[in-house]
């Protein structure tokens, strides 16, 4: 059996030919379309690691079956940049330390961007609650809180400059 | 080549670099996805592998349905005991110190639950993961022996990697017949797994009798040999690529089974094989902290002052290898005791064999001691921190040799006046917040080894005035990727973004183990002196150059800084590196450098970092759940190459603390031996939500004996003092005292 789905991962239209249904998003983007920078941390929607935005949504790309996700926009770690420029979530982890290992740190980022676009990153406490679904084992939490909440700021401002 | 730095010659000053709170140089590939961990290897004709993990504790396996897994569309192979090609040596010996037992399918033997009993080789990791599954195995079982009543208690000949398992300083019993007071604590904490956030993984390929492995690894080097002797081929024929670790702690020191039967599976298919552990497999084949059951015993005289400390451990290990957490001994060098006796026992129970987790010994023995030294503050009527004041080691109390540096004093009072100590009321149970929570405040002393190991490393001065220096070092989280750069830097006298640092493969220098807390010291020290020697390499050219503006400056007369030699009778007078080389006709110059402690240092002096950490917490009175609200560390570790990460160690360790305290917990069935909570909604860890503040000041230290540096450690210390602090602070919200760890609602009942 051979099935076909098609995404458009970071802008770009993919058409994955899949011979099995049992493959999920993440281990579709990660063996079959090579973009490996979404982790794989326990494969059963408890740590984070492997947070994706789905139509604009973050969610476990490890839950997620490719199947039932034909036709999505799916945004991974490598697609916030633009070329050199980093993403301000990503360039506020760099500067706060959001990280060590940097494991967690794709999953991480792309949940603080997914929790500053639904507005829950108004205030630490907002931060780390809505941040705990991504654990980091390294436990570099004072660094990702602080850098959230830098970023939220940081594009709160280029907002209203824009607006 | 020079030895390490002469480290008499005092404190040695290093450049410009050291010191600098930089950013990670990793961090743009590590927030953009780029930075590929091994399992982000994807060679072509790539297989994944998929193992069986045993149904049960102990036993045997009867049969395993390799023809249903066979026929399922995308298996290649299944191996088991039957079709495993051979190793050069034999799983169930150890190597050497640092090999532990392994499982590598050479038998039909069930040691522990999860146990790897087969292979998948298959096309893709959906059509493995079947054919694992309908593998459907059947067993002869025994019946599991799980804790310490279901195990059996032995006498082990060492505890830790090769460590005493007693030690006894005077005569404990008559100590405490003549102490003034005497308390007795007894702790119990749980197993505990390493759960790095990336699962151990490996790709293994084959070209032939070579090698190639990508797997994460905290001693690339030595590993690499590990792996060649298991497969009767020499190292050079091995090539270990570690650039990114996803975490460690501990776990991905040693040379574990599945690394073994990935690398097998390539050798039976013939092509690249991926293995890839799933959570629930990270709790078997690749160790764990080992349970242990503590007894410690405190005496002192009228005046407040110890009389004796004594402290008993029993920890876990597997029913056929063994590591032992030593932490009896971790009550030997924090307080000023003329009685000292540590012991140890162990129990073999039907589980995986525990490893090194972040402070091994360490943080186990030292939440022990933490609650014995404030149950016995709370007897003489002390505030906890002037009763360990009162109790200041001003010497090692186990050898007797004066601390090579300790600013203890300094933490202390800095990490209280940051906390807000003063004023806090004796008693328990006296305080509350806004909300009607029980508030308390508790201490503990942080303590840790500053080892150094043995490494090397390599420099080149380039004639475009920049240098790469490299050594095989490892970065799991710690930024060994900017530390090392930045001693690396100093060391040839260049600013940090002119110097290439190359890490994390076995072609290069030993860059010794990422352990111990001792990686930056001794891999730092490596490159220093490698940088160094090319720069003296250097300077003898310029020196007898004519044309050379230090001409004629002895050796002593030049120092390298920012590219350049300068005179140090005469800064007017320079040269840069470019133009010396230039006018020597040389492309480059190479230095080598070894790091390693001076034994005349190690023999005299004892070596430690040191940290107090302060906690809050706050208790609901109804429902009893317990929250840390704050805490603060306050650590003196030497030189700090970068305050940026290394507050984020810290942090992080203290954190580990938080888990330790009132989350994690490793639970076995004790019936089938399997574990209960084997995955990350069981075992719990910290989350964000569970630690909102946390601080670490660093105390400035200098120190002229741990090596030329002046460089200890960080990685592990955090964890020390807080889990003690916390529960101490549990006792001071509730007036509960903590017996066993997690604290667990129940318990303050
Ligand atoms: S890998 Fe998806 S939540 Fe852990
Ligand atoms: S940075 Fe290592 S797990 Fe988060």
């Amino acid at each position: 059996m051979t099935l076909s789905i098609s995404l458009t991962v970071n802008g770009e239209r993919r058409d994955v030919p899949l011979e099995d249904p049992r493959a999920t998003l993440l281990d579709v983007l990660r063996e079959r379309i090579g973009l490996t920078g979404t982790k794989k941390g326990c494969d059963r929607g408890q740590c984070g690691a492997c947070t994706v935005l789905v139509d604009g949504r973050r969610i476990n790309s490890c839950l997620a079956l490719a199947v039932s996700h034909d036709g999505a926009e799916v945004t991974t770690i490598e697609g916030l940049a633009q070329g050199d420029e980093l993403h301000p979530v990503q360039a506020a982890f760099v500067e706060c330390d959001g990280f060590q290992c940097g494991y967690c740190t794709p999953g991480q980022i792309m949940s603080a961007v997914g929790l500053i676009a639904e507005g829950g990153a108004d205030d630490p406490e907002h931060i780390r609650e809505g941040m705990s679904g991504n654990i980091c084992r390294c436990a570099a939490y004072p660094g990702i809180t602080a850098a959230v909440q830098d970023a939220q700021k940081r594009m709160a401002a280029e907002e209203r400059k824009s607006a | 080549m020079p030895d390490t730095l002469n480290p008499t010659a005092g404190h040695v000053k290093l450049g410009s670099n050291s010191g600098q709170p930089m950013s990670r140089r990793d961090g743009i590939a590590k927030v953009t996805g780029a930075a590929t961990y091994a399992a982000d290897n994807r060679p072509d004709g790539l297989l994944y592998a998929v193992y069986a993990g045993a149904g049960i504790a102990r036993g045997r396996v009867t049969s395993l349905n390799v023809g249903a897994a066979k026929a399922h569309p995308g298996v290649v192979e299944v191996m088991t005991p039957e079709n495993r090609p051979p190793l050069a040596l034999d799983p169930d010996e150890k190597h050497h110190f640092f090999a532990w037992r392994i499982e590598a399918l050479q038998n039909d033997t069930v040691r522990y639950a999860g146990q790897p009993i087969a292979v998948v080789i298959a096309e893709t990791l959906e059509a493995a993961t079947e054919g694992a599954r309908l593998l459907a195995p059947t067993y002869d079982e025994e019946p599991a022996r799980i804790g310490f009543d279901g195990g059996e208690a032995y006498d082990p000949p060492t505890v830790g990697i090769g460590g005493n398992p007693t030690f006894e300083k005077g005569d404990a019993e008559a100590a405490e017949a003549r102490s003034a007071k005497v308390v007795e604590t007894k702790i119990a904490t749980p197993m505990q797994y390493h759960n790095a956030m990336e699962p151990h993984a490996i790709v293994a390929q084959w070209d032939g009798d070579k090698l190639t492995i990508d797997t994460p690894n905290q001693a690339i080097v030595m590993a690499r040999g590990g792996f060649a002797a298991y497969f009767g081929i020499p190292p050079e024929n091995v090539t270990l690529r570690s650039p990114f670790l996803g975490g460690g702690f501990g776990s991905k020191a040693i040379l574990v089974g599945p690394q073994l039967l990935c690398i097998l599976a390539a050798k039976l298919t013939g092509r690249p094989v991926k293995l890839t552990l799933r959570r629930d497999q990270m709790y078997g084949p690749v160790q764990h902290r080992g349970a242990t059951r503590q007894t410690v015993t405190l005496g002192t005289d009228g005046d407040n002052r110890l009389t004796m400390i004594k402290h008993h451990s029993v920890a876990t290990t597997s029913s056929f290898d063994e590591f032992i957490e030593g932490a009896a001994n971790a009550s030997q060098n924090t307080y000023a005791t003329p009685v000292l006796k540590s012991s140890h026992g162990a129990v073999r129970q039907d589980t995986g064999t525990p490893g090194p987790m972040r402070a091994p010994g360490e943080a186990t023995g030292s939440a022990a001691l933490e609650v014995a030294m404030d149950r016995m503050a709370e007897k003489a009527g002390m505030d906890p921190l002037e009763f360990r004041l009162l109790n200041y080691a001003e010497t090692d109390p186990a050898s007797g040799k004066e601390y090579s540096s300790k600013n203890l004093r300094e933490c202390y009072a800095e990490g209280a006046k940051r906390f807000g100590w003063a004023g806090r009321p004796l008693a328990p149970g006296m305080m509350k917040d806004e909300h009607g929570r029980l508030k308390g405040w508790g201490m503990g002393t942080a303590m840790f080894p500053a080892p150094m190991f043995q490494a090397q490393a390599r420099a080149v001065l380039k004639a475009d005035g920049t240098a790469v220096l490299e050594t095989a070092g490892a970065d799991m989280g710690q930024g060994a990727w900017t530390a090392l750069a930045q001693i690396a830097a100093d060391g040839v006298g260049l600013p940090a973004d002119k110097v290439e640092f190359l890490s994390g493969t076995s072609d290069q220098p030993d860059g010794g183990v990422a352990g111990g807390s001792g990686h930056t010291a001794t891999a730092g020290s490596a490159l220093f002196a490698a940088g160094s020697d090319a720069v003296a390499k250097l300077a003898e050219i310029a020196m007898k150059d004519p044309d050379s503006p230090v001409f004629g400056a002895d050796n002593a007369g030049v120092e390298a800084r920012e590219g350049r030699l300068v005179r140090l009778d005469d800064e007017s007078r320079s040269d840069s590196y470019a133009d010396i080389l230039a006018r020597a006709g040389l492309s480059e110059i190479e230095g080598n450098g070894t790091g390693a402690r001076n034994p005349a240092d190690a023999e005299a002096r004892a070596m430690f970092s040191h940290g107090a950490v302060f906690a809050e917490v706050l208790i609901d009175p109804d429902l009893y759940q317990i929250r840390v609200s704050r805490l603060v560390g306050a650590f003196a570790a030497g030189r700090i190459i970068n305050p940026k990460l290394a507050a984020s160690q810290l942090n992080g360790g203290m954190i580990w603390g938080v888990g330790f305290a009132l989350h994690e917990e490793g639970i076995h069935d004790p019936r089938t031996g399997r574990p209960v909570n084997g995955d990350l909604a069981g075992y719990h860890v910290p989350v964000n939500a569970d630690v909102p503040c946390v601080e670490t000041l660093l105390i400035d230290e200098e120190d002229h004996f741990v090596n030329a540096l002046g460089v200890k450690g960080v990685g592990e210390m955090g964890i020390s003092g807080t889990v003690g602090a916390i529960a101490n602070a549990v006792w001071h919200a509730t007036g509960k005292r903590v017996t066993s760890f997690p604290i667990h609602i129940s318990a303050l009942l």
